[in-house]
């Protein structure tokens, strides 16, 4: 039983006396001949990351004639899975094998380099194509809105993500790393990412596919202490466990969590969740228990420190004499009002001052409208949907985090996805998209490329953008160097 | 794609929980693909059936499927050496970075069940339709007295939906 055919293979499926054995062979690449009074819906997404594939991958699967075409504004595909989860969160990336073999299957088309509202338009697509579905996820990040925020030495986590990612907008970002402190504003996965980069010991982090440059700067980094601050208390952090798990048993480094913080908080969690009781558990266990044996050596021989602030809220960062970079912040010390997930954090009056030299604003990412024929939510920093149908714009559809506002974890974008993908099902079904309008999909569109002088990169393009990148890799016993200049990767494949 | 998917794939076996091979038993997995549509080159060699386990399966839509696995194996070995059809099962491919292949299992089951270490929990933790009696279904091994088991795959999203499936032939 097959659901899609990978260009260029068969592969058979014998089911002989109970067992199950795959065999792979090459055969030429299967065509399907079409009769002209087929209806072949054609999908474009725009956006190659995790939300984008996943909704490709749903609408290949139940249906059997779509074709689905996704454009990526960046030469390589895969969006947050390359650019964003963390070199040492290799088993995340895992997911990269199944989009893959979407990209890879017969009925879809891969087209790189092509950025949606410059290259081509959202009308010119939606020309093109029955159904345009907009994945491209949230490239900006939320801003403190503090005097002093610009200074130099203060970065979003974003940037400072794609910097050891490789993403080539943030390749040149350069980072001052000669602070002994660190503050992290923000209690979030990203937040705790960003720290452990920070403090993880050099010969773990440079088997990763951290990129070259970072990995340098880092070596040479004078960090020693990374604070993350929040504006609210112990119950409402962010992170998840597993990702506090692995701080708290990092190699050479010690957490310093303040008891004080942690008072009367085992009561409190007693009839909360599961998932928030044992998060709040394992703090609780780190900042008031004596270590056990293993945790207790690594903590002895740490020369390194993390910790988490509460009831903090950013007010100034505080500039050095020449006015140029950030050498403290000034926060007002808050209170909790109401509790759980809902508690708001209110000034006291008090304020409290840090000194530190790198400040890395983790609080959010935030996605960018794409053009005024695309309704956007600013407030909510969405496109405004209900099930991934975009309001008022018949025909077009959103799916991941621009649909949804940047949180989660990739299930929660392949759910997302699935739904969205579910609603693009239901209108073919019911005939709300007129498939028997043919439309050219990616032939129309190539002419509007070609004339713009564009060229898209193709999926055996990134093949090869891929096997370089590894067999750099292999040279320095990483899985990959990845090539961080565009430039470079055109060149590459001779564009 | 090769040189990635290989190279992700030697990865993926070298940091991937190998918990129920029985010792001494071959257990290649080459070229591990993804979830639900993945094509593992590994052969099997022939058991008696004293050796096989046979699941079902009730996927979101209320679908039975059937399986059959050996003893040892994973649950999300069986969904994927089958090929069965349920959505989006084991994006990790089974080294516990995501919950996708959680499922949901029969009271008088769950309790035989090996503990759960905090590990698998840490990511239990974050699957959507948690109940009482979930658990990872890369984490469960075969044994012989979940001959003929039911496990139920639960509801991905809070809006339940009549799924559209247009790939079958009218």
């Amino acid at each position: 039983m097959l659901q899609l055919w990978p260009k260029g293979r068969a592969f058979v499926i014998v089911k002989a006396a109970g067992l199950a054995c795959h065999v792979g062979r090459k055969i030429s690449s299967f065509k399907r001949p079409l009769s002209t009074s087929e209806r072949v819906p054609r999908i474009c997404i725009v956006g190659s990351g995790p939300a984008g594939f996943y909704t490709a991958q749903h609408l290949l699967k139940h249906h059997k004639l779509a074709r689905v075409d996704i454009y990526e504004k960046l030469p390589v595909p895969f969006g947050l899975v390359r650019f964003g989860v963390a070199p040492d969160h290799p088993e995340v990336k895992n997911v990269i094998n199944t989009f893959t073999q979407t990209a890879q299957s017969d009925r879809c088309s891969y087209y790189g380099n092509v950025t949606v509202g410059k290259d081509v338009t959202v009308e010119e697509l939606q020309q093109a194509y029955h159904a345009v579905v907009l994945s491209y996820g949230a490239e900006d990040n939320r801003i403190l809105g503090i005097p002093g925020e610009n200074l130099s030495g203060v970065y979003s986590a974003r940037a400072f993500v794609g910097w050891y990612n490789g993403l080539p907008e943030n390749r040149d970002l350069k980072p001052d790393l000669s602070s002994k402190t660190v503050l992290v504003l923000g209690q979030g996965n990203v937040a705790l990412d960003v720290a452990r980069i920070l403090l993880t010991p050099l010969d773990l982090l440079r088997k990763t596919d951290i990129t070259e440059g970072s990995l340098a700067a880092i070596a040479s980094s004078k960090v020693k202490r990374v604070w993350l601050v929040g504006r609210r208390g112990p119950l409402q952090v962010a992170f998840t466990i597993k990702e506090l798990r692995e701080m708290v048993n990092l190699p050479g480094a010690r957490p310093i969590l303040d008891p004080a913080d942690f008072a009367g908080l085992r009561d409190a969690i007693k009839d909360v969740p599961r998932p928030r009781k044992r998060l709040t558990e394992l703090m609780i266990k780190t900042a008031l228990e004596k270590p056990g044996e293993k945790e207790a050596k690594i903590w002895a021989s740490a020369t390194r420190e993390w910790g988490l602030k509460f009831l903090r809220s950013p007010l100034e960062i505080l500039p050095t004499a020449d006015g140029k970079r950030a050498r403290g912040i000034r926060m007002a010390v808050t209170r909790l009002e109401g509790s759980g997930e809902s508690a708001t954090a209110v000034p006291t009056g008090e304020v409290e001052e840090l000194e530190c030299g790198l400040i890395l604003s983790s609080i959010g990412y935030r996605s960018l409208p794409l053009g005024s024929s695309v309704p956007f939510d600013r407030k909510h920093g969405i496109i405004p949907n209900h099930l991934g149908r975009v309001q008022g714009v018949p025909g077009l559809y959103c799916s991941g985090w621009v649909k949804r506002g940047p949180t989660g974890v990739i299930i929660t974008t392949m759910n997302d996805s699935f739904d969205t993908a579910q609603s693009v099902l239901e209108d073919l079904q019911a005939g709300m998209l007129n498939v028997s309008n043919t439309k050219e999909g990616f032939e129309s569109v190539r002419s509007i490329l070609q004339s713009r002088g564009v060229h898209p990169v193709s999926f055996s393009d990134w093949e090869k953008i891929d096997a370089a990148e590894v067999a750099r890799g292999q040279l320095a016993g990483k899985p990959r160097e990845k090539i961080v200049d565009p430039q470079e990767m055109l060149q590459l494949i001779g564009h | 794609m090769a040189a990635a998917g290989l190279l992700g794939a030697v990865a993926t076996l070298a940091s991937r929980r190998l918990l129920c091979a029985p010792p001494g038993a071959a257990r290649g997995r080459a070229a591990v693909l993804g979830p639900a549509r993945r094509f593992g080159a590994s052969a099997r060699a022939w058991r008696s059936s004293e050796d096989k386990v046979t699941v079902h399966f009730i996927n979101r839509d209320g679908d039975k499927l059937t399986a059959e696995g050996k003893i040892g194996d994973s649950l999300l070995d069986v969904v994927v050496d089958s090929n069965l059809d349920i959505d989006g099962f084991g994006a990790c491919e089974g080294t516990l970075a995501c919950s996708t292949c959680h499922l949901i299992f029969e009271d008088q089951i769950f309790k035989k069940l090996d503990a759960v270490t905090d590990e698998e929990m840490d990511m239990l933790d974050l699957a959507y339709g948690l109940t009482e009696t979930s658990r990872l279904g890369c984490q469960i091994c075969l044994k012989k007295f979940m001959n003929n088991m039911t496990v139920r795959v639960p509801e991905a999203v809070a809006d339940v939906r009549q799924s559209i499936d247009m790939s079958k032939n009218s």
